[in-house]
């Protein structure tokens, strides 16, 4: 019976529909891109390792400047020096992880990459989580023994052999060759998209930029800084993982940077220093004397501190927030569609007076005549729901497909989203149906 | 000896219409026994209509009792009075009342919808009414698409299905041509001779005439209660 007196006003129907349909539409796609962001962001943090510490030489913003003084290397960032100091006086650091990072041009014959050539130990890939995924990694022989030996991060491949495997194969950088020995996932994450991929990766390399981070911001809110210009779209980290010993032998201690008519000379010892705690617990705390301990032997702040944990934290902080603002928005969106159908029923009862007055005077009960159009509101409610439904589980789908943005849709999104439209069918359809109910019954028989 | 179905006792009704009070009756009193056939007249504004929405339980009296069945409306509340309605009591209005999204047979099936009759057992119920009024070829087609007089079969199909026990007819004839009309009144005097109890409010003479009892209203009060000598449907 409510079907067939919405069918005959099919078009008013399926409008009023609409607000629901949209309403739940956009909680499900909402909370689905809410729940992707949030889910590859964690990923990231977790990738760098929660019982991580990641030290990273910062170019200090005072000496930037050192204004005619080209022939001079500036020398700054943490030392080899720090990360024995590290190593020695925290009994609950368990591994460390020293690593140079270079910026240089990595050549396969005629293809070429501008790759950031990462010096470090052969236990690199355990701690940050990272599958090698052809080859191996290389060893602690072949750190001590300086061997020319390096594995390729797998976005690599594609342009610099784009004709097969390079396992066993060589790439020149510089005047140098190394044997490739491996291939390893990206630190981004295989298939995650390039837009969080600057997220946290950032690279301890130091621009040519002048605005540099100040001294409160040690470690503490770093979660969205990005590199200026790595918008979305940006070339994703072509890496070069090299042995620390090759790295130091070959490149030399001090690294020069041509910018436009200058050469920039720097002497870094450490790009990057990760330090594991060996209780997860422990991390904050351990981060605090790491930080006091580089305190005391550096004159200037030429390092930061991110502390992977901390992040995860602020992220789940972030998805809370951002839970509530949509749920906010949702709220409202069906709130709107909500009255609408309100709006169309009491039309709808007031059009039908006459129905209305005839069903009473055959012995419909007041409960009947509510019924009857509660029923019309729940059906309107409902199937604007599962309209909203499919279109909130396409629309994902589609972000996913143009946007290249990921989208997670939980199970309980569709539930909670149907569950919540035939509550406000419920809601908004009971005044209406009062109204019908109450009417009495000589006067809706006269009505025109 | 027939049962009195209907008994009223110094029923008065007033309503109020803006600030104004409207004494539409002033003291009634009838009885109408099992398988009459009544027919009530008057000048506009005498009250006909006020006594029939109170006859059919849509409207409670003012003062006095109203026995239908033996049982005092004045005292039960809204729910009751709709099972009275929906159980003793069939409609046939002037204006047909028909719903028009539904069809002929579905608008018949509604007063078995509210009785809680499995759809199966009032389809069949439906259909069986329908060809006693000789709609058996128009079960499913949509009151407009019906003439008047059919339309006005359907109204008493509507009425009768629930087998009441007294038939309330407003008009029935007012919006109907002199041919269609006395179709439609050949029905009601077969459902006489049947033994129904039909109460048919009228102002035309012609049309009253074809009950066995006349009750004349004026200013909310009986004028005259009289036997009708030469019935019209007798003679037909």
């Amino acid at each position: 019976m409510g079907f067939k007196s919405l069918w005959l006003h099919r078009l008013r129907s399926l409008l009023t529909m609409l607000g629901i349909v949209f309403g739940v539409a956009s909680v499900i796609a909402m909370l689905a891109v809410g729940e992707g962001a949030s889910q590859v962001a964690q990923e990231q943090i977790r990738r760098l390792g929660s019982k991580n510490i990641i030290v990273r030489s910062v170019k200090p913003a005072l000496e930037q400047k050192a204004t005619g003084q080209r022939s001079r290397a500036i020398e700054y960032g943490i030392t080899w020096e720090d990360a024995t100091r590290i190593r020695s006086s925290i009994p609950d650091v368990e591994v460390l992880v020293p690593n140079r990072i270079i910026r240089d041009v990595v050549w396969n014959t005629q293809w070429r990459v501008d790759g950031q050539i990462v010096g470090t130990v052969s236990w690199y890939p355990e701690m940050r989580q990272l599958r090698i995924i052809e080859g191996r990694y290389f060893t602690e022989p072949e750190v001590a023994g300086i061997k020319n030996v390096c594995v390729l991060s797998i976005n690599t491949i594609t342009d610099l052999f784009p004709n097969g495997s390079p396992v066993g194969k060589s790439v020149r950088i510089g005047s140098d060759y190394y044997k490739v020995i491996g291939i390893i996932e990206d630190e981004g994450g295989i298939g995650t998209a390039s837009q969080s991929q600057n997220f946290l990766v950032q690279t301890s390399e130091t621009k040519n930029t002048t605005e540099r981070r100040s001294e409160n911001l040690s470690y503490q809110g770093k979660m969205g800084k990005r590199d200026e210009g790595k918008g979305p779209g940006a070339t994703p980290q072509y890496r070069i993982y090299i042995p620390i010993t090759a790295a130091q032998k070959r490149f030399g201690e001090t690294l020069v940077r041509r910018t436009t008519g200058t050469f920039e000379a720097e002497r870094v010892e450490l790009h990057e220093l990760i330090v594991m705690v060996n209780m997860e617990n422990r991390v904050e705390e351990v981060a605090r004397v790491v930080d006091s301990i580089l305190q005391k032997y550096h004159k200037q702040r030429d390092y930061e501190l991110t502390i992977p944990l901390e992040l995860l934290r602020q992220a789940e902080r972030t998805k809370q927030i951002f839970n509530l603002v949509l749920g906010t928005i949702a709220g409202i969106s069906l709130l709107v569609g909500g009255i609408g159908i309100m709006n169309i029923m009491l039309a709808t009862v007031t059009e039908r007076t006459r129905e209305i007055g005839i069903r009473r005077a055959l012995g419909a009960r007041k409960r009947d005549i509510i019924l009857q159009f509660l029923v019309e509101t729940i059906i309107m409610s409902g199937t604007g729901g599962l309209m909203g439904i499919g279109l909130g589980l396409f629309i994902p789908y589609l972000i996913t497909y143009f946007a290249s943005m990921p989208t997670i849709i939980r199970l309980w999104s569709p539930l909670v989203a149907f569950g919540i439209s035939a509550g406000i069918g419920i809601i908004f359809g009971i005044y209406p149906a009062l109204r019908a109910a109450n009417m009495d019954p000589v006067e809706a028989l006269r009505h025109e | 000896m027939n049962n009195c179905v209907i008994k009223l006792e110094d029923l008065k009704k007033n309503y109020k219409m803006g600030s104004v009070d409207i004494y539409a009756l002033r003291g009634i009193n009838m009885e109408i026994l099992e398988g009459e056939f009544v027919s009530i007249m008057g000048p506009s504004g005498c009250g006909k209509s006020t006594l029939l929405n109170v006859l059919g339980c849509l409207d409670k009296p003012t003062e006095g009792k109203y026995y239908l069945n033996g049982c005092d409306i004045s005292l039960l509340d809204d729910d009751t009075l709709s099972d009275m309605r929906c159980n003793y009591l069939g409609f046939v209005f002037q204006s047909y009342n028909l719903i028009p999204q539904l069809s002929v047979v579905e608008n018949i099936e509604i007063p078995l919808y509210y009785q809680g009759v499995s759809p199966n057992e009032s389809r069949k119920k439906a259909i069986e009414i329908a060809s006693r009024v000789g709609l058996a070829e128009r079960l499913y087609h949509k009151p407009t698409e019906l003439s008047g007089g059919q339309q006005q079969r359907v109204g008493i199909a509507r009425a009768l299905v629930n087998n009441p026990l007294v038939i309330l007819a407003d008009e029935p004839t007012g919006n109907l041509d002199s041919k269609s009309g006395k179709e439609i009144m050949d029905i009601f005097i077969e459902l006489h001779t049947q033994g129904k109890t039909i109460i048919m409010v009228t102002h035309d003479e012609n049309i009253a005439r074809y009950g066995e009892r006349i009750i004349r209203l004026k200013d909310g009060l009986i004028e005259k209660d009289e036997r009708v000598l030469s019935k019209i449907g007798a003679t037909t």
